[in-house]
């Protein structure tokens, strides 16, 4: 095969003319048959030799190349009368609207006719798009009298896809195409055909290229039978038809009978370009199914390209569903044992190794750490079976390459779509576990942005060691942990990791030495020295710490007093690191939650990825231990609180909507007053809005001042664990003001929401203020405004996920061959600079601290310290 | 009334580089000076400037990371 490399400086469309196909077409097919009764192909038949060889072991009569290097030759059916073609019938029509019946000029007097061809070669000299005014100009010519014979224009109208009417009468092919050679080159090429490739009448059929057979191979079934492909067939019926119209012209037959299997033929041939066109009955095989000829081979996402061209299948990949697992570290992934079977690594044997791959290919390929394949030094690639392990096993030496089975260590690609982001694709270390799911460390998930309610992830084996190394170094899950969006971490705790952490190191919280030590040794932490005295979970944590670590923060559970009384804070919310020593302080979400955690951070830029990695993987032991203390656990007894509580809530919300009343009244009278810049209704709106929110915040404030630390709920709430104060009190207390909109429900029935309303009525309930908690329930109306904001939450995110989906194409089709070299320079791939600097500072944002290139003040502060 | 779009505060400071400049500034540089990014002559800082075609300006303008920042264009038709 020649292998140079051939560079494409412009492809031309245009359309094919009679000739041409005659001229590539290497033999004229003529019947229908195939193979003759001893299974040879039938001369002049649709298998003819001459259309190239599949098989390798003959010789193709056109090229004289082997099956494989001839890549097969078209041949030729001579139609017995001319056929449209269906993929043309529109441009047809517009072609016919816009010239005369007559004598086929275009419906434009001279003039016209010669400023759009300027204005045509003006377009054409800039390189820039015909289509507009093309359609112009389809559009403007269109005249009851020719400028040029004064003939009388009908009507032509077009019966999709393919019958062109003029006035009443359908035009047969023959005429169309007679029409159509009429227009001259020069009004052809006002019409945007241009003649140096194409002429009107080749959008009629008179010749029929006949794909080679490589295009549509036979496949011989188990059987022996042989099977067509659905293209033969509908060739074959072509032919036949042809066959039988030539018959019957030579035959002198009634011009009836002859129009009837013209008809047919253009059915066959209008089937045979597409199965699916609108008005015309799919052709159907003998068992029902419908054909899958040419269009239906391109088109579409089972199509060419969407499925063969733009979307690329790979050997050496699995996709299961995934499950956590918070025993394995966030660098590895738990790999069910049936993968780890079936996709391999070729590794090379060697003087050092080759006992080891002796015991893969002992096992084989049905028990665990085996082999499937063994690749000879010749290259042949052999299957590892029971029969032929003995032989291989002696010949093995040094050079030869096993496929072994994925073991634990192995460095894996896993992925999770979409991949928006670099770490949607992250390099893990396999870990070969039972059952049949991947398993991955609780705290990949937010980089992924996967959860456990079904989604499945992508897992890609390395066959190179090149790809290994470079993907160890560069997509290791640790080299991630932070972001390159904002330059914190990304990969951290969540949920049960979170609250955990906070039961674990929260003030009240004391462990035996007993216990303590047992907590260190589940954590795979060292083992300190006994002091003899109770623990506190403070003291457990620090041993996470690096012993120079120093931090202060406030934490996510700090309520934001007026002072900040700092160490003494009663709720333990201002957190002291000192020499690695955890002395004041509970840890939360602040602590090393993914997007906000301070200490992790803090220990990622100072500590580099592997002390972070060793942090986050104990962490989540320990935070397990802290959560098993106590157990954390969650009901509706959670957002209880006391009647005269509920009474205060109440009360307050009545108040709140009697306000509002007054307020209806006040506009109602004209006494209100308009804010600066706004109309009368939009200050009403607006003093509800307030008023109602602020009820809201009120109530909100009352049943929190009931809930405790003590309460699960508040706790994973109050930690950042899950859930926010707000969804407790809308439990508890009050759901508040339904919107649409932005602003209050005012849509539904005519000046008002709904029926059981006066019309124009502004009080708080009519426009979808929700009193009720979700607890005590909603009444009917309630429900219908709940959902109504509801509704507009879900379309608002199918369309922004729509929109920033289509956003992100852009910008990455706009950025995915810029290379950023050493000295910061930013190129194309054509060597034109887009930035004399990355960024303008050149900082690598997944580097920097917050997008900075260091933290100033926190670098003037350790040297204070010192 | 005439205004000078180079007092304007969103138009960044443009100078054309003389060639003694040119020749320190791109002394060791690792692309070609026909590679830098274009303006057009017709550009109305390039005429307000008279700059010629084959120029380079220096354009020092605000930046958001760095501060300001210097970027080159070359002068075409
Ligand atoms: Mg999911
Ligand atoms: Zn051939
Ligand atoms: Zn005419
Ligand atoms: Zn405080």
């Amino acid at each position: 095969m020649n292998k140079f490399i051939k560079k494409i400086a412009q492809i031309n469309f245009g359309l094919m003319s009679p000739e041409d196909i005659r001229k590539m077409s290497v033999v004229k097919i003529e019947t229908p048959d195939t193979y003759d009764e001893d299974g040879y192909p039938i001369e002049n038949g649709l298998m003819d030799p001459h259309l190239g060889v599949i098989d390798p072991s003959l010789k193709c009569r056109s090229c004289g190349f082997r099956g494989g290097e001839c890549q097969g030759h078209f041949g030729s059916i001579n139609l017995a009368r001319p056929v449209i073609h269906v993929g043309f019938g529109d441009v047809i029509h517009k072609i016919l609207r816009s010239t005369c019946n007559e004598c086929g000029r275009i419906l434009l007097d001279d003039v016209a006719i010669e400023e759009y061809r300027d204005k045509i070669n003006d377009l054409l000299n800039q390189g820039e798009n015909l289509n507009d005014l093309i359609k112009e100009i389809y559009n403007i010519s269109k005249k009851d009298v020719c400028p040029h014979c004064e003939a009388e224009q009908e009507d032509i109208k077009i019966d999709k896809p393919i019958s062109i009417i003029q006035g009443d009468y359908k035009l047969t092919s023959s005429e169309v195409r007679e029409k159509l050679e009429k227009i001259t080159d020069d009004d052809a090429f006002v019409l945007g055909v241009n003649p140096e490739v194409a002429r009107p009448e080749w959008l009629i059929l008179t010749v029929l290229p006949v794909p080679p057979v490589t295009v549509r191979p036979s496949i011989t079934l188990d059987t022996g039978e042989r099977s067509e492909d659905d293209l033969t067939h509908k060739l074959v019926d072509i032919l036949r038809i042809n066959q039988r119209l030539i018959e019957n012209m030579e035959a002198g037959a009634p011009q009836l009978i002859v129009e009837d299997l013209w008809e047919l033929l253009q059915y066959h041939v209008t089937t045979y370009f597409d199965n699916e066109a609108s008005g015309v009955p799919p052709a159907r095989h003998r068992s029902g199914r419908p054909l899958k000829t040419l269009a239906q081979r391109l088109k579409g996402k089972e199509g060419r390209f969407r499925s063969n061209l733009s979307g690329k299948r790979v050997n050496f990949s699995a996709r299961t569903v995934i499950s956590p697992d918070p025993n394995i570290s966030i660098n590895e992934v738990g790999v069910p044992e049936m993968i780890a079977k079936e996709v391999t690594v070729p590794s090379y044997v060697t003087d050092w190794n080759i006992d080891e791959m002796k015991k893969y290919i002992e096992n084989g390929p049905d028990i665990h750490p085996g082999a499937n394949y063994v690749i000879r030094l010749d290259g042949r690639k052999i299957r590892v079976y029971d029969e032929t392990k003995e032989a291989i096993l002696e010949k093995l030496e040094p050079g030869y390459i096993v496929e072994r089975h994925l073991n634990n260590g192995d460095m894996v690609l896993f992925n999770r779509q979409p991949s928006l982001h670099r770490m949607s694709m992250m390099a893990h270390e396999v870990k070969v576990l039972p059952y049949k799911t991947f398993r991955l460390n609780l705290c990949v998930c937010p980089p992924y942005n996967a959860d456990f309610d079904g989604d499945e992830m992508n897992m890609h084996v390395f066959q190179t060691d090149e790809s290994r190394a470079e993907a160890k170094s560069l997509m290791r899950v640790q080299e991630h942990i932070l972001s390159p969006r904002f330059g914190g971490p990304i990969i951290g705790a969540i949920h049960d990791h979170i609250s955990g952490a906070y039961l674990l190191t929260r003030e009240e919280s004391t462990f035996t030495e007993e216990q303590a030590l047992q907590i260190i040794r589940k954590s795979h932490l060292p083992i300190p020295k006994r002091k003899n005295e109770d623990w506190t979970g403070k003291e457990l944590f620090s041993l996470l710490l690096p012993d120079d670590f120093n931090i202060n923060y406030k934490a996510e559970i700090c309520r934001k007093c007026d002072v900040c009384l700092k160490e003494d804070c009663e709720n333990d919310a201002y957190v002291v690191i000192k020499d690695g020593q955890l002395l004041y302080g509970a840890m939360d979400e602040k602590a090393y939650g993914s997007f906000s955690g301070k200490i992790l951070d803090a220990i990622m830029k100072e500590y580099g990825p592997t002390r972070t990695k060793e942090f986050l993987d104990r962490s989540t032991d320990l935070a397990i231990c802290g959560i098993m203390k106590t157990g954390i656990t969650t009901s509706t007894n959670d957002e209880e609180i006391p009647d005269e509580a509920q009474e205060r809530i109440n009360a307050h919300l009545v108040m709140a909507e009697e306000k509002v009343d007054k307020l209806v009244v006040a506009y109602e009278e004209g006494e209100l007053e308009a804010l600066p810049g706004r109309s009368l209704e939009e200050t009403l709106e607006m003093k509800i809005m307030q008023v109602l929110g602020e009820a809201r915040d009120k109530s909100g404030e009352i049943a929190e001042s009931y809930f405790g630390m003590d309460n699960h709920s508040v706790v994973m709430a109050l930690t950042g664990a899950r859930a926010s104060m707000l969804n407790l009190t809308q439990i508890t207390a009050c759901v508040g003001q339904q919107s649409v909109r932005g602003g209050r429900i005012h849509r539904g029935y005519i000046d008002r929401t709904l029926p059981h309303f006066r019309k124009s009525e502004l009080g708080a309930k009519a426009k979808g203020f929700v009193h009720s908690s979700y607890k005590g329930g909603l009444d009917p109306i309630e429900f219908f405004f709940h959902a109504m904001g509801g509704r507009e939450g879900l379309v608002d995110t199918a369309i922004r996920t729509a929109q920033s989906g289509y956003m992100q194409r852009r910008l990455v089709n706009a950025l995915q061959d810029l290379q950023v070299k050493e000295s910061g320079l930013v190129t194309d791939n054509n060597g034109l600079v887009i930035q004399t600097m990355f960024g303008e500072d050149g900082v690598d944002p997944a580097k920097s601290d917050y997008g900075k290139a260091a933290d100033l003040d926190k670098i003037i502060d350790e040297m204070r310290i010192k | 009334m005439k205004i000078d779009i180079l007092k304007h505060n969103l138009v960044p400071k443009h100078e054309i580089m003389s060639n003694s400049e040119i020749k320190k500034s791109f002394k060791d540089l690792d692309y070609e000076i026909k590679n830098l990014p274009k303006i057009k002559l017709s550009d109305p800082v390039s005429k307000n400037i008279d700059a010629k075609e084959g120029d380079i300006l220096k354009i020092t303008r605000d930046s958001q990371t760095a501060g300001t920042f210097v970027t080159y264009r070359v002068v075409e038709k």
